[in-house]
């Protein structure tokens, strides 16, 4: 019998990237939008979330001449080229920071903690970085 | 089965304990490894978070991160259940899936 | 089962490469298949042979090439993390005109499509970081 990833469609899994650390300070954001780029040419269902200090990754008007290191927010705008279409952001993480939808560098779809929790629970595979 | 959430930070120093059980629904369960064991102790700060979740969830602490830090499985709040990794892998494999709050 | 494994940190800074590699030998040891060890971010520090441990300390990598050659395990690093942080096989040395390559045996550098394949493929993805 053919294993399921042998059929010529290929299986198609639920992918969630959990996106919790705020950019710069580390290189997870950076790393992670590229692995996100990536899994786009894989034909998966890909979803992308923003929660805990994650959330300032989208933080609109981010300048960083004065660091000496590379820009990427406006990669998130490139992401609808890549079908990776919505993006993710928990209401709870981004209200406790004094941000709405309205300093989000994309349109993003906000979630309150609740209706997250389930969309997880339908994941097949949740990528923390 | 529903989920299981790992937790390798301190309680006392990042929010990765608070955001597995804010997002753990009823039957998931909670391992804490590494400095993430800190979170099942008796007697802290955080403890009667972990009695309040073990209503809903199974908690499970790794058992040699524990003792490496000097705790015994005595200081382990009632209803936390101590595994190795071999009691690791076997979670991993009857949970559906595996998240990590890092 | 069949298992993959995401390492997103370096040896010795921080316990998650240790705690990847202690839960990959339960999981051998249980009979479960390692279908890949991926290793990203400051993960693909992993796979240099360069490091030097003393010698009272666990050799981290030498760990993981012992376990690629006893078991068959997939080590795969991640190519735009190893560049980024001087990680080389002897093509890529080539390519790069660098004048040596440090990855241990075992390991190999692929693309991070590499990861995505072992979600699909693997029945359950674990993460160990920080």
């Amino acid at each position: 019998m053919a294993e399921p990833w042998e059929e010529e469609e290929g299986p198609v899994k639920k992918f969630m990237f959990v996106n919790r650390k705020a950019p710069y300070g580390t290189i997870y954001a950076l790393e992670s939008l590229e692995v996100v780029l990536i899994s786009a040419a894989f034909d998966q269902d890909v979803s992308l979330v923003f929660m805990d200090d994650g959330v300032y990754q989208l933080k609109k008007g981010q300048d960083t001449k004065g660091i000496g290191m590379k820009n990427f927010s406006p990669t998130y705008r490139a992401l609808e080229g890549y079908d990776i279409e919505t993006l993710y952001v928990e209401k709870e993480s981004m209200e406790s920071r004094g941000l709405s939808a309205d300093d989000m560098i994309v349109p993003v779809e906000v979630l309150g903690k609740d209706e997250l929790t389930s969309l997880m629970e339908e994941q097949d595979v949740l990528l923390s970085f | 089965m529903a989920m299981l959430h790992t937790v390798n930070k301190s309680p006392f120093e990042k929010r990765s304990l608070d955001g597995a059980l804010s997002h753990a629904v009823n039957g998931a369960a909670i391992l804490m490894i590494e400095d993430g064991i800190y979170g099942a102790l008796k007697g802290t700060a955080v403890s009667s978070k972990i009695e309040k979740a073990l209503e809903t969830l199974k908690v499970y602490v790794l058992g040699p991160d524990l003792k490496a830090r000097g705790m015994t499985e005595d200081q382990v709040v009632d209803g936390v259940k101590v595994v190795d990794y071999a009691g690791f892998v076997d979670l991993v494999t009857e949970y559906d899936k595996v998240q990590a709050w890092l | 089962m069949k298992l993959s494994i995401l390492v997103n940190e370096g040896p010795y800074q921080h316990q998650a490469a240790d705690s990847a590699l202690q839960f990959v030998k339960a999981a051998l040891e249980k009979g479960h298949e390692i279908f890949r060890v991926f290793f990203y971010h400051d993960g693909v520090n992993n796979g240099t042979r360069f490091a030097i441990p003393p010698q009272d300390d666990r050799n981290i990598t030498v760990e993981w090439s012992k376990l690629a050659e006893s078991h068959k395990l997939d080590l795969v690093v991640c190519i735009a993390a190893a560049q980024r942080r001087g990680i080389l096989d002897e093509n890529e040395a080539k390519r790069q005109g660098k004048s040596g390559d440090n990855i241990a045996p075992g390991f190999r550098i692929s693309g991070l499509g590499q990861l995505i394949e072992a979600g699909i493929q693997a029945e359950r993805l674990v993460v160990f970081g920080d």
